[in-house]
């Protein structure tokens, strides 16, 4: 078990600048995820860190000690894959002995370790069967079998969910995130998938363009985000043009076109700084609909387009130019397309971000 | 009218395998000819040509040279082949498109021109004609075959075999011969089959390379036509498709088997 910490990590391809100074530091026995959309830098640390390739600059320090220069078998980690990567032409537990037999683990050992990972990954006694014998998922658990039975420092997950079908993914999720629980061991996740990011990570680094957009826990990420990108890319929200009226110590109070005077708390505001402009975010499911009669803080708003998803509705609304995402459970029935309603927003639940061009 | 032309293309189809085709029939259907001459009318079902050629010493040695020189050219050709193809596909470095040329390059040399030059550059460096300029020829020959046929293979080798086995713990040798080789061993079969299929028929440079009074097989059967067709070349031939057709499809037939037990 260790912590790996990337210090002012850059890397580049010919021009191309695929992490710019990257520092993370990723806890001892912590789940850390790196989320991005794809060419956003997140495989590269991955890569950077296992040893598949090299910072342009920069250390990386795993358990305290610089590996820059350490080639990837002696860094003791545990690599799963998007494609899993069981050998073909080995069984399942020659896969899972495999790093094993360069550590010198006596034979005895190594059956009853190989069997420990099979139970640990829920799928004793197929020892004997090969990688094309197994569905997806079971090759997916026998990869990470093979990969944490050498009780590695760090193990480093590239999408391990990405090839499962849908169910099976949640599953497998859920499971992952015991297993790595129980064992313990520092683990970094790379994903695209933010529900994913969202459901298993004690923290999330959120990439965008070789940057860090942000870094902190699943709430933080999800409710106060530190950027524009951040907002957008998780969960579905509303960004609005604000002007700044006045702030103290409680809150800031934010002017838009389209709710007027919106106040919200400082916590959430701290992107903001002393900007007289600014964006006001509102996620969808913050914003809610109602065939009541008007407020003097409701907004009226026409519905566009309705995606009915059973529990929920995802409204398309258009407040005069502007077009809004809302999300709401649905009670009774869901609003019709064509009709109008009043919008009110939490604004306890909003958050300020710098202005567009800023 | 679409059928009369379909049928007219299926007999022209026919014809042409015919014509590909019944030179070797006639050769296999003669080797066991009883007559004295090495042609039609076929008198008779005999052996007697076989066992004249099992007699015949010249040709047991020249089906010996033909041999050894056809394996070795095969291990040769396949070793350099492999580390060529690791090279090219798994590594950038500078240069890269023009050693691809020249590795591919003696299969659009003409043959003889190939030959005239190895002669002729062996001469300059006054090396004498030997066995093993010989060998180092059909390795040549041989080579681009090999590298072709594994290089296409270890392309559809994805890398993260080979990065998963690094991040066990295998070094880059352990994880070639744990992984890598395993995996394209297919790929390393058809080009040392290719290699020494290639090296056992060949003609042309070998009648440039040979030392004086060694002969392969093919330069054995030349020889024996200047002088008249005799019933043994027939056998002999016989014996050529066998190896060069059978030898092949052992290979394929055994690596199923091989297949089939570890799946």
């Amino acid at each position: 078990m260790a912590r790996v910490e990337l210090v002012d990590i850059q890397k580049s391809y010919g021009a191309v600048k695929a992490v710019r100074n990257a520092n993370i530091v990723f806890g001892d026995a912590s789940f850390t995820t790196l989320l991005g959309p794809s060419g956003c830098g997140k495989t590269t640390i991955l890569r950077m860190i296992s040893g598949l390739a090299d910072p342009s600059s920069g250390d990386i320090l795993i358990g305290g000690n610089r590996v820059n220069d350490v080639p990837i078998h002696k860094r003791n980690l545990g690599l799963v894959f998007q494609n899993y990567a069981l050998f073909p032409h080995r069984t399942i537990g020659e896969n899972i002995a495999f790093g094993l037999k360069y550590r010198g683990v006596p034979k005895s050992d190594v059956t009853r370790k190989v069997r420990d990972a099979l139970d640990i990954v829920r799928l004793p006694g197929v020892e004997d069967r090969y990688p094309q014998q197994l569905s997806g998922g079971q090759q997916q658990r026998i990869a990470l079998a093979r990969a944490i039975v050498i009780e590695p420092d760090v193990l480093l997950l590239d999408e391990p969910l990405s090839a499962l079908d849908a169910n099976l993914r949640e599953d497998m999720r859920v499971e992952l995130k015991a297993i790595q629980d129980r064992i313990g061991v520092t683990t970094i996740f790379v994903t695209h998938d933010q529900s994913e990011a969202l459901a298993m990570s004690d923290s999330i680094v959120v990439m965008s363009a070789g940057r860090v957009e942000q870094i902190g826990n699943p709430d933080e990420v999800y409710n106060t985000p530190a950027s524009e990108f951040v907002a957008s890319f998780l969960g579905a929200s509303n960004l609005l043009p604000a002007r700044v009226l006045g702030r103290d110590a409680q809150g800031v109070a934010l002017e838009t076109a389209e709710f007027g005077t919106t106040v919200v708390p400082a916590s959430r505001a701290a992107t903001l700084g002393d900007a007289s402009r600014g964006q006001l975010m509102v996620r969808a499911e913050k914003l809610f609909l109602s065939d009541g009669p008007a407020s003097p803080d409701s907004t009226q708003a026409v519905i566009e387009a309705v995606d009915y998803q059973g529990q929920l509705a995802r409204y398309f609304l258009r407040v005069g130019d502007t077009q809004l995402q809302a999300i709401n459970m649905i009670s009774g029935r869901p609003f019709a397309a064509g009709g109008t309603v009043n919008l009110t927003l939490a604004a306890d639940e909003c958050s300020a971000l710098p202005a567009k061009d800023a | 009218m679409k059928l009369r032309v379909w049928t007219l293309l299926k007999t022209y189809t026919v014809l042409v395998y015919i014509f590909m085709f019944a030179p070797i029939a006639v050769v296999l259907v003669l080797a066991f000819n009883s007559s004295q001459f090495g042609g039609f009318p076929i008198e008779g079902f005999s052996f007697r040509w076989f066992v004249k050629l099992s007699e015949n010493e010249a040709i047991i040695r020249a089906l010996r040279t033909s041999i050894i020189l056809g394996a070795c050219t095969a291990v040769i050709a396949t070793t350099l082949g492999i580390l060529a193809a690791l090279a090219l596909v798994r590594y950038t470095f500078r240069g890269k498109d023009l050693i691809t040329t020249v590795l591919i390059a003696p299969v659009l040399v003409p043959e003889t021109v190939l030959a005239v030059g190895l002669l002729i550059f062996m001469r300059w460096l006054h090396v004498p004609r030997s066995f093993g300029l010989l060998l180092l020829g059909h390795s040549i020959i041989a080579l681009p075959f090999v590298v072709l046929v594994v290089q296409a293979r270890l392309t559809g080798i994805r890398r993260d075999y080979e990065e998963a086995a690094r991040s066990l713990g295998a070094n880059p040798l352990q994880t070639f011969f744990a992984v890598t080789f395993p995996l394209m061993l297919p790929a390393v079969f058809a080009g040392a089959l290719f290699a020494f299929t290639i090296s056992f028929d060949n003609i042309t440079a070998t009648i440039f390379w040979r030392p004086s009074g060694m002969e392969t097989v093919p330069t054995q059967i030349f020889g024996m036509l200047r002088n008249s067709v005799s019933p043994e070349i027939n056998a002999l031939g016989f014996v050529m498709i066998c190896i060069t057709v059978g030898v092949p499809l052992m290979a394929g037939a055994l690596a199923r088997y091989y297949m089939r037990n570890t799946k």
